[in-house]
């Protein structure tokens, strides 16, 4: 276990890296010259020449890689034009909410998802079987944003139960909180809960396919215990590495629904910057979002490799 | 299919008619599979009617996309305007037929860019093993830590947006799942009996890709590929939204569903039946892409 855990560990740290420096390519993708193309067309001729002295961009490519680099390491990751405030700040306010908003669409739609998948792979053919099946295909070809809307018309502004934007702490008004959270959570869980849906349903029907389920089933154990000891438990195993697929699903919506509602977190900050051409957050929410995906997903190899030895020796 | 080619030419005219015979048989078999499931027809049959509308936009589309008319600003749904018109007066539906162009286009060559290269460095990458296949697939776990979205919103934005700019950043954001794909095929055929059959009668590298490693990798691709066509709509449709896609007054679903977002309460219309396009379409590609894979998984093969 021990040479499996630093095995994926070692994997990580390489991904990281590739990662770090696409990151570092976007600005260089960029046609043309980016200090002026983040300045904008009335900067003077000295401003320029200024900000590629600040982005170092009149050194070499690999040398400039490696001072960013360091930088980053460091925590700094440039500074906003638009907000004319460091990029870990900016950062450092947004990125909590939307952990927030993603950690409890990733418990919903885990919860949601996994126990829809099985009572339909357990009354195959039935009615609810075939009504969640549809559900989930529509629910995984639905555009987030378009449902987010037609949430914000029907529930917001002809009904007017829920807040049809904005975002509250729940420490500072937990009840306003929870109402502006609640569209955007569930819209954020929709695409998780279908595919999670979908997957659960053929894993457990390929499980119960097995020759230990009829052995089980032989031996006179109820159906009960067959299907929550012996199915469930095998069943699960490809599900748990759906859900590293699954945070990079959380986050990506997030843009959508955080543009929806006006929610100030990552999401709204990236987009609001890739409109206002300010490079250096997006920049640095690629670096962010990416590594954050990479560490949950060494976590989740680790927790795949302890539920199924055989992962271990591969 | 290439034994026989090293057989002599009379004993392969001989077997011919009977391969062709099995070829019609498995045509059959795929087809009733296929097309068995009332959805997958469905589908099918709204992905023909995308390309029929996007092909013949002009000759069906009652008025120009572009078209302003200021007395008919945000109308209603109504006999002249079948879905209302928009807030310059454009009207609603001619817009969304042509939208259907965008869509089609981008669908086709994103799929294309992000296949062919995906495709090839999963080549590569199973083909050669070693070292290559280590760095590109790492290469491809960095891409695949990013969110899709994440990831074709940087780059479109770095490279300055425009439709060829989103095109590349749609490419590049789907690629990964086809060198995935790819490699995985490439590494499961590569020990297979008949691909050292093929190098023990001297095929070179690259016929053997040409000849086995392809052709026998083909069907999960094709399943891909359909359902991607459908990823990649969708993809379009969420940068056009967050106003990053191709700029107006192209008339994209995606930025219509955006621009009808401020007159929900005048004409909801201009936001809904967009989005309703959108759903249609990506809905349809993967109901195909799902039958076309019950129909060619072997493992299902002689059961039905």
């Amino acid at each position: 276990m021990l040479s499996f855990i630093s095995r994926r560990i070692i994997h990580t740290i390489a991904v990281l890296f590739i990662v770090s420096f696409f990151s570092f390519l976007l600005l260089h993708i960029m046609p043309g010259d980016p200090a002026a193309a983040m300045l904008g067309i009335e900067a003077k001729k000295e401003e320029v020449e200024a900000m590629r002295k600040e982005l170092g961009l009149d050194r070499p490519f690999l040398i400039q890689y490696g001072h960013w680099f360091a930088n980053v390491l460091r925590g700094d990751l440039g500074k906003s034009l638009m907000y004319r405030e460091p990029v870990a700040n900016l950062f450092y306010a947004r990125l909590p909410v939307t952990l927030y908003l993603s950690l409890l669409a990733f418990v919903i739609s885990g919860i949601l998802g996994i126990s829809a998948g099985i009572f339909c792979a357990i009354k195959r053919g039935g009615f609810f079987d075939q009504i969640i099946s549809i559900s989930a295909n529509i629910g995984i070809a639905i555009p987030m944003f378009w449902l987010g809307i037609i949430g914000i018309y029907l529930f917001g502004l002809k009904t007017g139960w829920l807040p049809i934007y904005g975002w509250t702490s729940p420490f500072d008004d937990f009840i306003l909180s929870s109402k502006q959270a609640l569209m955007p959570v569930l819209l954020l869980a929709v695409p998780g809960i279908s595919i999670l849906a979908r997957q659960s349903r053929s894993s457990m029907l390929e499980v119960v396919r097995q020759d230990y389920i009829r052995t089980a089933r032989s031996k006179g154990l109820s159906e009960r215990i067959v299907l929550l000891r012996h199915a469930l438990k095998n069943a699960l195993i490809p599900i748990v590495t759906l859900m590293g697929l699954h945070i990079r699903i959380m986050v990506g919506g997030s843009v959508l629904v955080e543009t929806v509602f006006s929610i100030p977190g990552m999401g709204f900050l990236l987009v609001g910057s890739a409109i206002n051409k300010d490079f250096l957050v997006v920049q640095g929410g690629v670096l962010l979002i990416g590594s954050i995906v990479c560490v949950t997903n060494l976590l989740v190899d680790i927790s795949y490799g302890w539920l199924d030895p055989r992962l271990r020796y591969e | 299919m290439s034994e026989n080619n090293t057989m002599p030419k009379s004993k392969l005219l001989s077997i011919q008619p009977e391969k062709k015979d099995i070829q019609v048989r498995e045509w059959k078999r795929i087809t009733r599979v296929m097309f068995g499931r009332i959805v997958v027809t469905g589908g099918a049959l709204v992905i023909l009617a995308l390309i029929l509308v996007a092909v013949f936009a002009p000759q069906i589309s009652p008025y120009d996309p572009y078209e302003t008319n200021l007395f008919a600003i945000l109308a209603p749904p109504s006999k002249a305007h079948l879905l209302g018109t928009d807030e310059v007066g454009r009207d609603l539906l001619t817009r969304i037929i042509y939208g259907s162009r965008i869509s089609l286009l981008v669908g086709i060559v994103a799929v294309s860019i992000g296949g062919l290269i995906g495709m090839g460095l999963g080549l590569i990458a199973g083909y050669a093993g070693g070292w290559i296949n280590t760095i590109i697939m790492r290469v491809i776990d960095a891409l695949l830590a990013l969110p899709p979205l994440l990831l074709m919103l940087a780059i479109a934005v770095m490279l300055g947006g425009g439709l060829l700019n989103v095109l590349i950043a749609l490419g590049i954001g789907i690629m990964p799942t086809y060198c995935r794909l790819m490699c995985g095929q490439v590494l499961s055929i590569k020990e297979s009996d008949y691909i050292t059959a093929a190098r023990a009668i001297g095929a070179n590298g690259l016929r053997i890709i040409l000849q086995h490693l392809l052709p026998n990798s083909f069907p999960p691709l094709l399943v891909l590929i359909t359902i991607n066509l459908g990823t990649a709509i969708m993809m379009e449709a969420s940068l056009s939204f967050l106003g990053i896609g191709i700029p107006p007054p192209t008339a994209t679903w995606g930025a219509m569903v955006s621009s009808g977002y401020r007159f929900l309460l005048t004409n909801p219309l201009i936001s809904f039946a967009p989005g309703v396009a959108i759903l249609l379409v990506v809905l349809a590609f993967n109901m195909v892409g799902d039958g076309l894979r019950d129909a060619l998984d072997p493992r299902l093969r002689g059961i039905i």
